[in-house]
């Protein structure tokens, strides 16, 4: 069966914000699907809120909507575009709740719209815990035995059924709050009774516990005339109990007869047609009882999942591609397999290398979150390693991890604690593991305190040995095994005590380098074309260089909050502009959830760590003109000088201007050169040089390591003993650099410039200014483009700044440059000398790619020859809003701050400040209401500033209640407002009533330090209750406005960038909108 | 045990040479170097007659995990001639496993080498076809083991069905039950070297199988008036079987549901009148696509041969393409266009691999049932 010919449009539904568990690999499946499509001649249009994404680029799809993906957006957008077919499958299931909503509200059916991909019935069956259940019993396949109940007695009587260890689960609670696992009668009573007083519908499930099962997932594909493939086996190292997304994972399986894998496949078959799964991907979970080889069904995704991401990557196939494929009605034996290109997609790809999966957590940026893994996925990133055994995978893997260790070689390992480490798994789970081995634990023993197989201790326990065996003596032959089985040149430097250079001298003069295999999809077994590579310790090398020019980049390794999907995007821009150019271009990185890691990015791909070593094997073998380090954040930046020593280009800004910009004393001895004011600062090595410089600029102080991305470890310090106490966490977190300490500014306005320069010119492409107060970290702050109320004159002064500081730091490419006003004061926070977080913000809302500017300059086009001389302008609003992923952490602190703890962001795009406002609001998943409850309580210092506000809410019928102090404000000056009870002042208060969903919007400034952890209770329960919540004066003026402009606007307006694009092409003309509220005290 | 002690060598007849270490037994081993592409069921192919005479490397690194156990056999003891991998597991993990696979590898005298880039001789053979080669761990000159391997025999023209079949026909299993509770089938199989799953396979449909030796003629099969005859699979060349191609033609003839998998559809292919080829170095694995043509399904199949049948054949008019290998083009499966005939070249029975073609065991049993139906229509009835 071809191409169904009545699909020529299709809309196709992105992921939104990156959010924990719904991460870039949604980038990368979106992309795939949109240009598989459009190579189809279908017309594709596109809604995704989150601009850091390649897919939104606007030269992918026909129509890029860049707006919240809420039901009423795409239904406009639906009646705009009428495609012929919604693809919802690609963007998570964010994309398929969507689908669902529209299909539920009849738009698809009122405007005859087909679903693609998915039925509304799959999606639900995949969802719904009962109906998934039922259908599994249809077709005779085992699940976990499990009943719900609703008293204590029923409780009793489903127990019967689940028998002990039972996992009870109160139905409908946040987050999955009050679940629990019960090992005996007792503990179950109190479960089951707990579990139902917490649920709200008086509901739980008990489920048989299968906690300590062998994990198995299978991604499955199936095309419209019922043909089915395996793509890829994966198997958890990490049991049940722990989230897939936060265990390390293996592909293939590892542990499985063939009698037993099959019988996983033929379920998996048979699940993919109950659930009624008609083209496209799927991915499956079993559980395995490692004692008696019962396998039981967990859940089914019938979509594109991160799993399919990673099995991708695994296996060189393009699941996201072939199932948009499928999905207009290809048959997969008519899609031909890129990478043989002789055979086709209906096949079942073969690894002849182990790839191993670990999850990278941030738990350092939430102190009060248990780092204690569980059933809720709690990572942010991951990283993949290849590697001929599972030993040299999972070692690459751990120092790609980037978290200060060569691999298995810290240090800090307490061996009292191997027990609890084993009994509670955090991520320092298998370093305790093989610590255990070391000590001669026995196997058996390790497997029953963690459920992690055998098979993968006895792995481990030979990593453990040969560890023993590497000493100053060994021979090269040693030294050879102990590189196939994945040790760090860095490692075992540590291990002799010589250090990483004197390893890497010993391996070159024995002739021990690394060799590079193909990833083909079929073990070599036919001929490959696509250069997609890993290192191995191996006898015959297939990387077959070309004599092309090219150049090498390097990519931002595995997400974490401060470097995620923006860096990426960067990278996947430079490449395309260096392509573009007449280079070769060659990736190198190891994050699998990536669109860089995508085997046609790039006309090469290296799956590799960012580390010296493996980046300089990558250089030696390849032979480039130069390496780009500017694109990938702080991963790539940290290797410039020891890239430059080993000889190696770096291609735009050179390595010392990088360090011009880095280096405080150097930094800060430019500006004073320059005449630009900065904050007083000092840089300190010591506690005593510390308090010294704290007290010579006086409290209170912004410290921070230097050299760092995403504020970690960023604090401001009130006075010496908290400086004291930051002084020793600081120093664990970045040992080799020194402590910045800079005067902090209070209630400055703080602007964050984006630019391009050539080393002649310097190009402004954005302003953007944060909505939130001084102190919360760019990366968390929202903020709008243009600026909205910063005088000219100081427009010219950062214009003028950031000019003369990229040329006299010679940036030659991408900088951003950072600034506070205060006082009337201009001053410069910080500069940084490559791609930032904000370029492809920024370059969505001018249509200026800007990473592709700055390759070009690199490549030795002058902004001039790019006819890039004047300033970029906007002709809207764009404002940016942050996701935060503190559902996810009950219990942590929702207070924002100089260290940044957002994972994603959104575009909200309007003519009128209030709307984008509102829009971006949306995106981010608050919702601004029209009308409802206020609540405001502010410090004593905004009480003028929210009067205004006030007024404004009540005006716009708004029920307002304040705490004491500020009711008494506002009712004194004509504003009715209820006062209501602060935490600690009586019942009901104020937490009551967000939880009874009594309250609908929240502007709340910190009362300063005494009532702190009271603001944080608001906070708190604003998040997990979902009621906007604002914390600024300036955030709670855009918020009102938002309101108004919500309440006079008649209809959903949507624009594509495309559009938006051509009108400012046609007419350049200044913003339209304007605030009709100007907040108290504007710089 | 010192290093060269641990030392085993794979020598290649084009002087390639790979030096690893060595599992299984000590000593030395010649046969045919082939790869196969499965990732597990290593067990089961260890022990599948078909790899008579061949030295099996495993292009999966890591074998032996599970270790070995006591049902996933396809004959009663492993059959290659030597085993290859990159690394053989020291830990045999699965609540199944009754050992580790190196001793059993040892204990059934299988010379082994580990430790290779696997994928780069999967590479050479793959751009050179399948090679002659020694696997010694006697430390003996490289040079000397490559001359050996030029004097090992070569498969083109090797009857090595006839090493590996039954002595004697015998019967496989009382007891057999038919789905819909009808009499079991009558069935003779010619064993060439049949793996065990097939025997499992046939008796699952509803057959009642007795096991008869390569050589058998065609006149003892029928005189045992089956209601289906079944070829086997089985290493070797089909074209040095000429005595079960004469059988073959006569059974054909004999109008009889007939069924052939791989050696079988190959000897089928002949008897049909057709030639066969050796292909540059076969298919094994588990992972390949096969198109039914009657239905446009395509199979992931399991597949181990080094022959092929020549599409010449289906000038002919009597015989039909019914399956065609999507990667190459090859023949998979052809069946008489009136006789109820009919053969494939990959594994139905799978073990190791998917059990996407089991549906041919059921057509074999309709064939035969469509036999039976007019006897019972007209009454003469089931026994």
């Amino acid at each position: 069966m071809p191409r169904d010919r009545s699909i020529e449009s299709v809309l196709v539904i992105g992921s939104g914000p990156i959010v924990i568990g719904q991460a870039c690999e949604f980038d990368y499946s979106g992309t795939q699907a949109v240009k598989a499509l459009k190579a189809e001649g279908i017309r594709v249009s596109l809604v995704n809120s989150n601009p850091a994404t390649i897919m939104t680029d606007p030269e992918y799809a026909d129509r890029t909507y860049v707006e919240p993906l809420t039901p009423d957006v795409v239904e406009a957008i639906l009646e705009r575009e009428r495609p012929h077919a919604v693809l919802p499958t690609v963007g998570g299931q964010t994309a398929l709740n969507l689908a669902v909503a529209l299909s539920s509200r009849g738009v698809l059916d009122r405007l005859g719209i087909r679903l693609i991909g998915a039925s509304r019935r799959a999606v639900e069956v995949g969802e719904d815990r009962r109906l998934f259940k039922e259908a599994m019993a249809r077709i005779g396949l085992d699940v976990p035995r499990s009943g719900f109940a609703t008293t204590v007695d029923e409780a009793r009587r489903v127990l019967d059924v689940t028998g002990l260890p039972a996992v009870i689960r109160p139905s409908y609670t946040l987050g999955g709050t009050g679940g629990g696992i019960a090992y005996n009668a007792e503990e179950f009573e109190e479960a089951a009774a707990r579990g139902l007083d917490l649920s709200p519908v008086h509901e739980i499930l008990i489920e048989e516990s299968v906690i300590g099962w062998k994990e198995y997932e299978l991604e499955v594909m199936r095309d419209a005339a019922d043909n089915f493939v395996v793509i890829c086996s994966i198997e958890n190292f990490d049991p049940m109990g722990i989230h897939t997304g936060d265990s390390v994972t293996v592909a293939p399986a590892q542990t499985l007869t063939d009698r037993e894998y099959q019988a996983m496949r033929n379920a998996a078959r048979a699940i993919i047609r109950e659930v009624g799964v008609e083209t496209g991907g799927s991915n499956i979970q079993f559980a395995v009882d490692p004692e008696t080889g019962r396998m039981v069904v967990i859940e089914m995704n019938p979509r594109v999942s991160r799993s399919s991401a990673l099995a991708s990557k695994a296996t060189g196939f393009p699941i996201a591609k072939i199932a948009a494929l499928l999905a207009i009605g290809y048959r997969l034996d008519e899609i031909p397999n890129d990478i043989t290109r002789v055979t086709p997609a209906s096949f079942e790809p073969v690894l002849d290398y182990v790839v191993v999966k670990i999850p990278r957590w941030a738990f350092e940026k939430f102190r009060d979150v248990s780092p204690r893994l569980g059933t809720q996925m709690k990572s942010v990133g991951e990283v993949m390693a290849i590697g001929r055994t599972f030993k040299e995978a999972l070692q690459k893997g751990l120092r790609g991890l980037e978290t200060g260790h060569g691999g298995f070689g810290r240090r800090d390992l307490d061996d009292a604690r191997i027990r609890e480490k084993l009994l509670t798994p955090d991520p320092d789970r298998i370093l305790y593991v093989k610590r255990a081995l070391e000590l001669g634990w026995d196997h058996a023993l390790i497997h029953r305190m963690t459920g992690i197989d055998g098979w993968f201790l006895d792995q481990i326990q030979q990593i453990a040995a040969m560890k023993e065996r590497i000493e100053p003596s060994m021979d090269a032959d040693t030294l050879r095994e102990a590189k196939r089985m994945g040790f760090s040149d860095a490692r075992i430097g540590e291990l002799l005590g010589t250090g990483e250079g004197a390893v890497r001298a010993r391996r070159h003069l024995a002739g021990i380098r690394p060799v590079y295999k193909r990833v083909d999809t079929c073990a070599a077994e036919f001929e490959s074309h696509t250069p997609y590579l890993y290192s191995t310790y191996e006898t015959e090398c297939e990387a077959d260089p070309t004599d092309r020019r090219k150049v090498l980049i390097l990519g931002s390794g595995p997400n974490r909050i401060g470097q995620g999907i923006e860096f990426d995007y960067c990278c996947c821009h430079g490449s395309f502009a260096f392509k573009e150019e007449g280079f070769e271009t060659i990736m190198v990185n190891c994050n699998p959830e990536t669109v860089s890691t995508d085997y046609d990015t790039s006309d090469r791909l290296y799956f590799e760590p960012l580390t010296f070593e493996d980046v300089m094997n990558v250089i030696e073998r390849e032979r480039p003109e130069g390496v780009v380090i500017q694109f990938g954040g702080q991963t790539p930046l940290r290797l410039a000088v020891p890239l430059h020593r080993a000889g190696v280009r770096i291609l735009g800004t050179s390595p010392d201007a990088i360090d011009l910009a880095e280096d405080r004393r150097r930094f800060s001895a430019l500006l004073t050169e320059l005449g630009i004011p900065q904050p007083e600062s000092g840089t300190a090595v010591s506690l005593e040089e510390a308090t010294r410089i704290a007290t010579r600029i006086g409290y209170p102080v912004l410290v921070r390591p230097s050299y760092v991305l995403g504020g970690r470890a960023m604090a401001i310090v009130y006075d010496e003993s908290h400086l004291e106490e930051y002084v020793r966490e600081a120093v664990k977190a970045s040992p080799e650099h020194p402590i910045l300490i800079d005067r902090f500014l209070e209630d400055a306005y703080e602007v964050d410039v984006d630019a391009v320069a050539d080393g002649e010119r310097v190009v402004i492409g954005g302003i953007l200014e944060h909505i939130e107060e001084a102190g919360i970290h760019s990366g968390d702050s929202s903020a709008v483009l243009p600026t909205f109320q910063i005088p000219e004159r100081h427009l010219e002064t950062l214009r003028d700044h950031t000019r003369r500081l990229g040329l006299a730091i010679g940036v030659r490419g991408l900088m951003n440059v950072q600034f506070a006003i205060k006082d009337d004061v201009v001053s410069v926070l910080e500069v940084n000398p490559r791609a930032s977080r904000t370029v492809p913000f920024i370059s969505k809302a001018t249509g200026v790619p800007l990473a592709k500017v700055a390759a070009r300059v690199m490549a030795g086009r002058t902004l001039a020859e790019q006819g890039l001389t004047a300033d970029l302008a906007v002709d809207r609003f764009f404002i940016k809003a942050s996701v935060f992923p503190f559902l996810k952490f009950p219990g942590s602190d929702i207070l924002l701050g100089p260290e940044m703890k957002s994972t994603g962001e959104v575009m909200g795009i309007s003519e009128n400040f209030g709307l984008a406002f509102a829009k971006a609001q949306a995106g981010a998943g608050s919702t601004v209401p029209t009308s409802g409850v206020a609540f405001v309580s502010v410090h004593d210092h905004d009480k003028k500033a929210v009067l205004p506000l006030a007024r404004a809410l009540h005006e716009m019928e708004f029920t307002i209640v304040a705490t004491r102090g500020t009711a008494a404000f506002l009712n004194e000056r004509g504003v009715p407002a209820e006062m209501v009870y602060k935490v600690n002042e009586g019942r009901p208060n104020i937490v009551d009533r967000i939880k009874s969903h009594g309250i609908d919007v929240i502007i709340n400034t910190p009362l300063g330090e005494a009532s702190f952890y009271d603001d944080g209770a608001i906070r708190k329960n604003a998040i997990l209750y979902g009621v906007l919540c604002t914390t600024t004066m300036t955030a709670a003026a855009a918020t009102v406005e938002a309101i108004r402009a919500l309440r006079a606007r008649t209809q959903v307006d949507v624009v594509s960038l495309q559009e938006i694009h051509a009108a400012r092409a046609a007419a350049s003309r200044p913003p339209a909108g304007h605030l009709s509220i100007q907040v108290g005290g504007a710089p | 045990m010192s290093r060269d002690d641990a030392r085993a060598v794979l020598a290649l007849e084009d002087g390639i040479v790979f030096i690893g270490k060595r599992f299984g037994r000590i000593g030395e081993t010649s046969g045919e170097v082939v790869f196969n592409t499965a990732l597990c069921g290593y067990q089961e192919v260890l022990t599948d007659p078909s790899y008579r005479g061949q030295i099996v490397t495993m292009t999966y690194p890591h074998i032996g995990n599970y270790g070995v156990n006591r049902d996933d056999v396809e004959s009663s003891r492993p059959q290659v001639a030597g085993f290859v991998v990159r690394e053989i597991s020291t830990a045999a993990s699965s609540w199944r496993a009754a050992g580790e696979l190196n001793r059993y590898l040892d204990e059934a005298g299988i010379v082994g080498v580990s430790e290779i880039d696997t994928r780069m001789l999967t590479r050479h053979l793959r751009t050179h076809g399948a090679k002659r080669g020694v696997i010694s761990t006697s430390g003996d000159d490289p040079s000397a083991l490559v001359e050996r391997a030029r004097r090992a025999p070569s498969m083109i023209g090797a009857d090595l069905a006839r090493e590996v079949t039954c002595a004697a026909p015998h019967h496989y299993r009382d007891g057999v039950r038919t789905p819909d509770g009808s009499a079991p089938y009558r069935v003779v199989a010619y064993d060439f070297g049949m793996k065990e799953n097939i025997l499992r396979m046939l008796t699952l449909a509803g057959c009642d199988v007795t096991i008869l030796p390569a050589t058998t003629p065609a006149a003892e099969a029928l005189a045992l008036d089956p209601e289906g005859i079944f070829f086997s699979n089985g290493p070797g060349d089909p074209e040095a079987c000429a005595y079960a191609v004469a059988a073959g033609r006569e059974l054909i003839q004999s109008g009889r549901p007939l069924f052939g998998i791989c050696l079988g559809h190959q000897i089928l292919g002949l008897a049909c009148g057709g030639t066969t080829f050796k292909l540059k170095y076969g298919h094994r694995g588990g992972n390949h696509p096969v198109k039914n043509l009657a239905t446009g399904q395509v199979e992931i199949t399991a597949q181990n041969h080094g022959f092929a049948v020549d599409p010449a054949l289906f000038d002919r008019s009597e015989y039909v393409l019914t399956h065609l290998n999507l990667n190459d083009g090859t023949v998979e499966g052809f069946r008489h266009r009136d006789l109820p005939v009919f053969s494939v070249q990959y594994h139905p029975e799978a073990s190791p691999g998917p059990h996407d073609s089991h549906y041919l065991f059921r057509e074999f049993v309709a064939r035969m049932a469509e036999r039976r139906a007019p006897r019972d229509r007209a009454g003469s009835g089931r026994r």
